[in-house]
């Protein structure tokens, strides 16, 4: 019966003990408290981390939901316009490596931030591109599409970037703006799948090159054995083909790499919520250990307070 | 213990990026070889991206004798209308005229204006409206026709395209500056090109 009276009055005192602090630390967490004169073992701020970490396990849950829902939006039309950019390859080939004076890379990059390193790996390889493609009497100019790009290339490259567009979403793109160029390189982010992306240059070339590569010979020799029809002359069609392949190609680039943020935006905010998870159960043990631990102290402090005024 | 079955769900995902899309080609892994090695020089770290090519199905190769059916592709920057089908004609809208495809025509590039395109198959014939575009014609009977919007001519209201024609045709008169002039002078020709599509 004793011993009931007494663990009644250890429940009437436990609480308002553990609020009023003359306990000592045991645990590394409350080292903020003992600095202030006031020793405890509290599980405030582990309380705090864990709500926390849940919020942003929560929005980041959310920003997958809403990226796996534009995804699924925009790759419909993505494969839709994949044929696009087919038939000019068949028809012209390929050139990456082809040699010019003026050549311009177009560099597709997202508005948006958080959308793991897809941003990065095309700031990269326009930057490779800049450099082969540069050397004596050779000049390389950068067209920005997004802010992401525009952001890390203004850093060290900010002579050489002639135009940058932001804000696709909202202005369609106009071609009204003038830029001079030799061969086109566009860096765009080809969508492959959900957890892949695969980082691809598609070559324009304007149409005097190609005349100049067609007459060389090599992959564009073919060029000269098609006959044109329509239009005055071959000139003429050669510039609107030149339009024409740079839109189409465009469109398809811009296409694949919103596709790519999406995706890569999912699986960015699926690992940091996995991640949040990890920690929250990481805290939770802290949080549940600081606990036991504290109301163990309590217990011995009253048991042996009571069993020292027994005896 | 459910942390473990997210990821063995994962690793399937993994081990299926070497299955591509079901609409896109299978990559024949056709290089620029010297891309990559000009790219290697410069950067041997960073990875060559890929190119065009890497993703193109190989198309047929020319033969000898004559094909008895051509291959179009139609495409549009928002679907593939007809894709590697197998026709007898085809009759595309060139800046020059109606111009008649058949298998073994020479290799051609035709701009393309507004009019109507008719896929003949058999006694089938499918006819489109198109807004312009280009047509290649490659010297192994395969027919890439790019427009920027079809339609099919059946879809086509007269009485919107008179109504169409005629705003044009007053734009035109009142137009002041070049640019005016030239919207206007395009919305009359493909309003003709549409009436004259659902005439004829």
């Amino acid at each position: 019966m004793a011993m009931a009276a007494l663990r009644r009055e250890g429940r009437r005192f436990a609480t308002p003990l553990l609020s009023s602090p003359i306990r000592s630390s045991i645990i590394s967490h409350s080292h903020e408290e003992v600095a202030n004169g006031v020793r405890s073992i509290s599980t405030q701020v582990v309380r705090n981390r864990m709500k926390s970490v849940k919020n942003i396990q929560k929005i980041t849950k959310a920003m997958k939901m809403v990226a796996a829902s534009k995804l699924r939006a925009i790759q419909t039309r993505t494969e839709n316009s994949r044929g696009l950019w087919q038939p000019f390859t068949a028809l012209l080939g390929d050139a990456p490596s082809v040699d010019v004076k003026k050549s311009v890379i177009v560099t597709i990059s997202s508005d948006k931030g958080l959308c793991g390193g897809i941003n990065s790996t095309s700031v990269k390889i326009s930057r490779v591109l800049h450099k082969l493609s540069s050397g004596p009497e050779k000049e390389t100019k950068y067209v920005i599409l997004g802010e992401k790009a525009k952001a890390q290339l203004l850093r060290d490259s900010k002579q050489d970037i002639s135009l940058s567009i932001t804000e696709l979403q909202k202005n369609p793109l106009n071609y009204t703006q003038n830029v001079e160029f030799d061969a086109l390189k566009i860096v765009f982010n080809k969508f492959h799948s959900v957890v892949q992306f695969m980082p691809t240059v598609s070559t324009v070339l304007s149409p005097e090159i190609m005349e100049r590569e067609s007459e060389a010979g090599g992959k564009l020799g073919e060029l000269d054995s098609y006959e044109i029809e329509g239009a005055e002359t071959k000139g003429e069609v050669l510039q609107n083909l030149a339009e024409f392949q740079f839109s189409c190609i465009l469109f398809n680039g811009v296409l694949e790499n919103a596709c790519s943020e999406q995706g890569a935006r999912m699986s960015a905010m699926d690992s940091s919520s996995r991640n949040a998870g990890d920690m929250l159960d990481r805290l939770t043990l802290t949080y549940n250990r600081t606990r036991q631990a504290s109301i163990t102290t309590e217990l011995i402090e009253i048991i042996s307070g009571a069993s020292a005024l027994e005896g | 213990m459910f942390r473990r079955a997210t990821t063995l769900l994962r690793q399937p995902l993994m081990g299926a990026t070497s299955r591509r899309f079901s609409t896109d080609l299978p990559a024949a892994p056709v290089e620029d070889s010297t891309f990559v090695e000009a790219w290697k020089k410069v950067s041997p770290n960073v990875e060559a991206p890929k190119t065009p090519l890497a993703y193109m199905k190989p198309r047929p190769a020319t033969p000898t004798s004559l094909p008895s059916k051509l291959t179009v592709n139609f495409v549009l920057p928002y679907a593939s209308e007809l894709s590697a089908k197998e026709v007898d004609m085809v009759i595309v809208p060139a800046t020059t005229g109606q111009m008649g495809v058949l298998p073994g025509h020479v290799a051609t590039i035709a701009e393309l204006k507004p009019g109507v395109l008719s896929v003949h198959e058999g006694n089938d014939v499918t006819k489109y409206f198109i807004s312009s575009g280009f047509a290649f014609i490659h010297a192994n009977s395969v027919a890439d026709i790019i427009a920027v919007e079809a339609v099919p001519v059946d879809r086509i209201d007269a009485n919107l395209v008179q109504k169409g024609l005629q705003e044009f045709t007053q734009k035109l008169n009142s137009a002041t500056t070049d640019l005016e002039k030239a919207e206007a002078q395009i919305g009359v020709d493909v309003h003709s090109a549409l009436n004259s599509a659902l005439t004829g």
